[in-house]
């Protein structure tokens, strides 16, 4: 499997990759209970956004309103530990699977009604905001005045209900965003990876050559919005505290999509290089406002619009794609085995 | 309850979705000729808003008699936007001018949550408690006098894209770009006018809105969503249409809050909306896009 | 021999204006048929009846005998119809192999199955060398080879050629006329092509249409349809020789 996996890629990329995760698995040795909860964070949003890439990166849908999905598998993970005391492990195939319908639909009503482009980003957000309001109105998950877990004493780390210290949802967070690194690379190369991309680069060419288009966007749709909502599902195992006003306002939705926009759209790195020198940049412009002394709530969003900004105007495909070929592990380099640059 | 209390309601959110539907009526005038979607639209009200808000609690100026040099200020944001951000890139993909307005939409909100603070800022005017009757009906006079501005505001917009040359040259880049450019109309400059033009709409409805509801920065972001409602619900590049689907909003609204619970009337709202776009997407008055 | 595309009283039009009116023909199994006509004939929208990007208004189209008028592109695909764009549509930011890759998925189980039929047909179509090339980097020419490489790969049974030896050097237009001649004579491949470039109609078809003005104005064997009135008064097309 494993060399299913990796034929074709450069041994540079091999290598970089290995060196890079024996990083990430030794810094909770090195680094500070503050700088975990900050990678934590970094590796929370290289994990959404990957899910959020390959929705639009792959399948081109632009959705402003992937909160939804977060706010839902944290909800039902939540609710079900709360009320009935069943595990995270359990919940999350229930936080999985209602997402994955929610998507479905979201995605059935736009593809057959023929709902594209901008007009789909609003209509995403629209549910999005249906639910935040929705959500606010149901008593049983709390309401407006939030849901509460359970906190238990961070001694002890449990993984079955994933209470414990930092260090264990870091390396949590850690399997699933290389998890979802590499599952997007097999998607890539498979089947319906291919079709994705021909479906992204030319719909009516992509048609003539046998692909159905909207099955193969429901299964961008549903695959995105599931593995969304496990992210959802760790927010809420780690936070303890969900509101609907903030888990699923569109601010969050703006938030999450920012590294796979600066980092590069369509690309595999592409979320996690954005989540990276997003966080290290904010973390850096914190540090220096610190010691200025100037206290400004907000600016680290107002940096982040002006990285947008930026990455929009003038790094169109993201900061990726120039950086990985300065760095010399552009598609050019390939197997000679297999015949095929690394994508 | 009785019929009075039904058409008050309505009333009020008549006037009320007169304002929301000139704020959508800047909107479609920007979608319809310069084919951009405003991601940034609520928070230029919100601006204009707080604009208001600082006007009104240094010099105690009348939110209302504000209108025009607040317009006039939108007027110029709305211009250098086009003018410096979005012109150049007029030919991107469609995504790309979206996230173009998203990211100023960001700087915006949390610029003004750094200059502004959280708490919500509001303008008592020496009428905020007065009302009229009419009959059964007891209209506040603050909603009375934002409607009737937003009237007022929309009616020279209409007669301005009627009759003067500006305005049916806009009309002309709107219909056909390239044909406009082949008969000499400088269409960028244009643009930015339209634009210009769009924010000052949205200008004087943040004079009007601060009105009727206090401002806090994440203001914007809901009004700019309500915009969209509006403009898809009335109908894309229609000036009728916005003003029509605002009416409709603002009434569903005040009814939706009555009857069911106030904070969950922008349920209907989002409900209306994906009606709208799965079974008509061009809206009530809108032109069906090909 | 058996028909393998019967197309019967197709019309079809366009805000009142009439592409097509009750066109008929028959594309014989393992024959080449060539379409040709003026410019704004209706040949290509001909053809978008048939692959089903446009609906007919009525009429029936036929393959092997089954009806797949009214079927999406995507189906018409996977029931054995390949075809090319007058207007090449490569996928830009893939490579030439991926584009290929992309059409030989229909016809196999597997990616890797896929990867070696690509290689395989890009070697026919004389791309070997820019495999790994981006499409949009490739010249118009061999954008158009791209796009008849990635239709082949689909192992379509009928495959519709639109206008893909404009712009071809004599040359190269002459490969393309060995490659399709091959392909049909030892694959059986049935071939409906449009084309203005007389030179590759005249060596490859073993019947012709002529469509002016959405109707077919004559149908048969080469030799009669070049001497018949009726096409002759029409414009024919460049005479290449």
């Amino acid at each position: 499997m494993i060399l299913l996996l990796t034929d074709g890629v450069p041994r540079r990329v091999l290598k970089l990759l290995a060196g890079l995760s024996l990083v990430l698995l030794a810094a909770p040795l090195a680094a500070s209970d503050y700088l975990i909860t900050v990678l934590i964070l970094v590796l929370y949003f290289a994990y959404v956004g990957q899910a959020w890439n390959l929705m639009m990166g792959f399948a081109g849908q632009l959705s402003l309103g992937h909160a939804l999905y977060v706010g839902l598998g944290a909800y039902a993970a939540a609710a079900l530990y709360v009320h009935f005391g069943v595990g995270p492990w359990l919940g999350l195939w229930v936080a999985m699977a209602s997402s994955a319908a929610v998507g479905a639909t979201i995605g059935f009503l736009a593809f057959r009604f023929g709902v594209g482009g901008v007009y789909f980003a609003i209509l995403t957000i629209a549910f999005a905001e249906f639910a935040r309001i929705g959500f606010d109105h149901w008593g049983w998950l709390g309401g407006s005045a939030g849901l509460f877990l359970p906190v238990a004493n961070y001694a002890r780390n449990d993984i079955l209900t994933l209470r414990g210290s930092p260090t264990m949802f870091y390396y949590v967070m850690l399997t699933m965003t290389a998890a979802a690194f590499v599952l997007c690379h097999a998607l890539l190369r498979s089947r319906i990876g291919y079709y994705w991309l021909a479906i992204r680069e030319s719909p009516d060419a992509a048609q003539a050559l046998g692909i159905d288009i909207f099955r193969c966007k429901m299964v961008a749709v549903i695959i995105s919005a599931a593995m969304t909502s496990l992210g959802g599902v760790l927010f809420a195992f780690y936070y303890n505290n969900l509101f609907p006003e903030q888990i699923f306002h569109i601010s969050r939705s703006i938030e999450l999509i920012l590294g796979p926009i600066i980092g590069g759209i369509g690309t595999l790195a592409g979320p996690i290089v954005g989540a990276f020198l997003l966080s290290t940049l904010a973390e850096g412009l914190s540090e220096i406002m610190r010691w200025v002394g100037i206290d400004l709530p907000g600016i680290k969003q107002v940096f982040y619009g002006f990285c947008l900004l930026g990455v929009v105007l003038f790094l169109p495909d993201g900061v990726w794609p120039p950086l990985g070929r300065w760095l010399g592990l552009g598609r050019e380099e390939g197997d000679r085995e297999s015949g095929e640059g690394e994508r | 309850m009785p019929a009075e209390i039904y058409l008050n309601v309505a009333v009020s959110g008549l006037l009320t979705g007169l304002v929301y539907g000139l704020m959508a009526l800047g909107l479609s005038v920007i979608f319809g000729v310069v084919r951009i979607v405003n991601f940034a639209h609520g928070e230029m009200m919100t601006i204009a808003m707080y604009l208001a808000v600082a006007l009104f609690s240094a010099y105690r100026l009348d939110p209302l008699a504000m209108l025009v040099p607040i317009a006039a200020v939108l007027f110029a944001l709305g211009y250098v936007m086009q003018r410096g951000l979005i012109n150049p890139f007029i030919n991107r993909p469609e995504h790309s001018q979206f996230m173009l307005l998203v990211a100023a939409a960001l700087i915006m909100v949390n610029a003004l949550l750094i200059a502004f603070g959280p708490d919500a800022r509001g303008v008592q005017t020496s009428y905020a408690f007065a009302s009229y009757a009419l009959g059964p009906l007891i209209v506040d006079a603050t909603k009375a006098y934002a409607g009737l501005a937003a009237v007022t505001v929309a009616a020279g917009l209409f007669a301005f894209f009627r009759y003067t040359l500006i305005g049916k040259a806009i009309r002309a880049c709107a219909d056909n770009y390239a044909g406009a450019l082949v008969v000499g109309l400088d269409v960028k400059r244009l643009y930015a006018l339209t634009f210009a033009i769009g924010s000052a709409c949205v200008g004087a409805c943040g004079s009007m809105m601060v009105l009727l509801v206090d401002v806090t920065p994440p203001l914007g972001p809901t009004y700019t969503l309500l915009a969209f409602v509006i403009v898809i619900t009335g109908g894309l590049g229609s000036m009728a249409g916005a003003l029509l689907g605002g009416v409709l909003i603002g009434v569903t609204e005040a009814l939706g809050g009555l009857l069911f619970t106030p904070s969950a009337k922008s349920m209907f709202t989002f409900a209306i909306l994906v009606v709208v776009l799965l079974f008509r997407p061009q809206g009530l008055l809108g032109k069906r896009l090909t | 021999m058996t028909a393998l595309l019967e197309v019967a009283h197709i019309s079809k039009s366009f805000s009142g204006l009439k592409a097509l009116e009750n066109v008929s023909f028959v594309v014989p199994e393992g024959s080449i048929i060539g379409l040709i006509g003026p410019n704004g004939a209706g040949k290509t929208t001909c053809f978008n009846v048939i692959a089903g990007v446009t609906q007919a208004d009525a009429g029936e189209v036929r393959l092997a005998g089954q009806r797949i008028d009214g079927w999406r592109p995507d189906q018409v695909c996977r029931a054995g119809i390949g075809r090319t764009f007058q207007l090449v549509k490569p996928f830009a930011g893939l490579s030439v192999m991926e584009n290929v890759v992309v059409g030989a998925l229909n016809a196999c189980a597997s990616v890797r199955a896929a990867k070696v039929r690509a290689g395989d047909i890009i070697e026919q179509l004389g791309l070997a060398e820019k495999r790994r090339d981006v499409a949009a980097s490739l010249t118009l020419p061999e954008r158009k080879r791209l796009e008849v490489a990635r239709a082949l790969a689909t192992g379509p049974r009928l495959l519709m050629l639109d206008e893909v030896m404009a712009g071809l050097r004599p040359t190269e237009t002459d490969h393309m006329v060995a490659l399709f001649r091959a392909l049909n004579a030892n694959m059986g491949l049935t071939i409906l092509l449009i084309e203005h470039v007389m030179r590759a109609v005249m060596a490859l078809s073993s019947g012709l249409i002529v469509l002016n003005h959405g109707q077919v104005i004559a149908a048969g064997p080469p030799a009669e349809v070049t001497r018949d009135p009726a096409v002759l008064e029409c414009y024919l097309g460049e005479e290449a020789l």
